[in-house]
């Protein structure tokens, strides 16, 4: 798997973050995570298929995700709330939807999203599939996106590749 | 101008609710769904509809195509993050009047609905 199916992420994040909340986001070195274990404690996934398939997540610790949310909705959401669930989830969904845009000449559809609370949540696509993470920091905080997805007809997942090439 | 806006987000809901205030735009329905829009059409006879396209129970286009088949004449511009060049294609030929992709600035969406109004009231 090459740095192309990494990049759109990266361009969409800093898209989205910069237009929808006015905010810079920084993108880390990519890194392999191949338990797929994500730390955090609120993690948006939307699933992708058509000729790019597996699923994406969006994960905070609890306080960057309820800065982040409340910077998103204009107005302090509570953590335990429906509205806090939901501008998790939108945010989650406009990057996986700018991402697949940048796919080019690729059919991808993505999922409306699911928002999980709870720490040590792993992505897995199936049993041999890596998670290329995305460390990103911006004003409220760090998150990260979660990204293991593969080209249709593909056996594996990424290999190292991606998160060395991007 | 009354206004149905149609997105499984509340906090997109949102978010366009107060563009639309920022234009004059007050009277605003909303809807969840496109299955939720086509329940409510008919009571609220929206002039202007702004929806999402990837929604649970009833997409956006699959909106589009049962509403403009039963003859519901309102312009519709649609809010997406579908920005392939074949999405908007079969959008338009539904019968989208407009399109804007998300992420989106306020400015850019006032914009959208300033244009799509105006091309409305200039054929009319």
């Amino acid at each position: 798997m090459k740095s192309d199916m990494i990049m759109p992420f990266i361009t969409s994040v800093q898209a989205v973050f910069e237009t929808m909340l006015h905010m810079r986001v920084e993108v880390g070195t990519p890194f392999l995570n191949k338990d797929g274990c994500s730390n955090r404690d609120v993690t948006a996934i939307i699933g992708m298929s058509g000729d790019i398939q597996g699923t994406v997540g969006l994960s905070f610790r609890l306080d960057a995700a309820v800065r982040t949310a409340s910077i998103f909705a204009g107005c302090q959401l509570d953590p335990g709330g429906a509205d806090f669930v939901d501008a998790v989830g939108e945010l989650a969904n406009m990057i996986s939807g700018g991402a697949k845009a940048k796919f080019k000449d690729k059919s991808v559809s993505i999922s409306c999203p699911s928002v999980v609370m709870g720490k040590e949540i792993a992505l897995r696509v199936n049993s041999d599939s890596t998670c290329v993470v995305l460390p990103c920091t911006c004003d409220s905080g760090e998150f990260q996106i979660e990204v293991i997805i593969r080209q249709a007809g593909t056996a594996k997942a990424f290999g190292p590749d991606a998160a060395k090439a991007a | 101008m009354k206004i149905l806006l149609v997105d499984d987000s509340k906090t997109m809901r949102n978010v366009q609710k107060s563009v639309l205030s920022l234009i004059g735009f007050n009277e605003v329905e909303e809807a969840a769904d496109g299955l939720d829009a086509l329940t409510k059409v008919n009571a609220v006879k929206p002039d202007l509809i702004l929806l999402d396209w990837n929604m649970p129970n009833m997409d956006g286009l699959t909106f589009v195509q049962k509403y403009r088949g039963q003859g519901g004449k309102a312009l519709i511009v649609m809010v997406t993050t579908e920005a392939e060049k074949t999405r908007v294609i079969s959008a338009i030929k539904a019968g989208v009047n407009n399109y804007v992709i998300k992420p989106f600035t306020p400015e850019l969406l006032a914009e959208r609905i300033r244009e799509t109004v105006e091309r409305f009231k200039a054929a009319a």
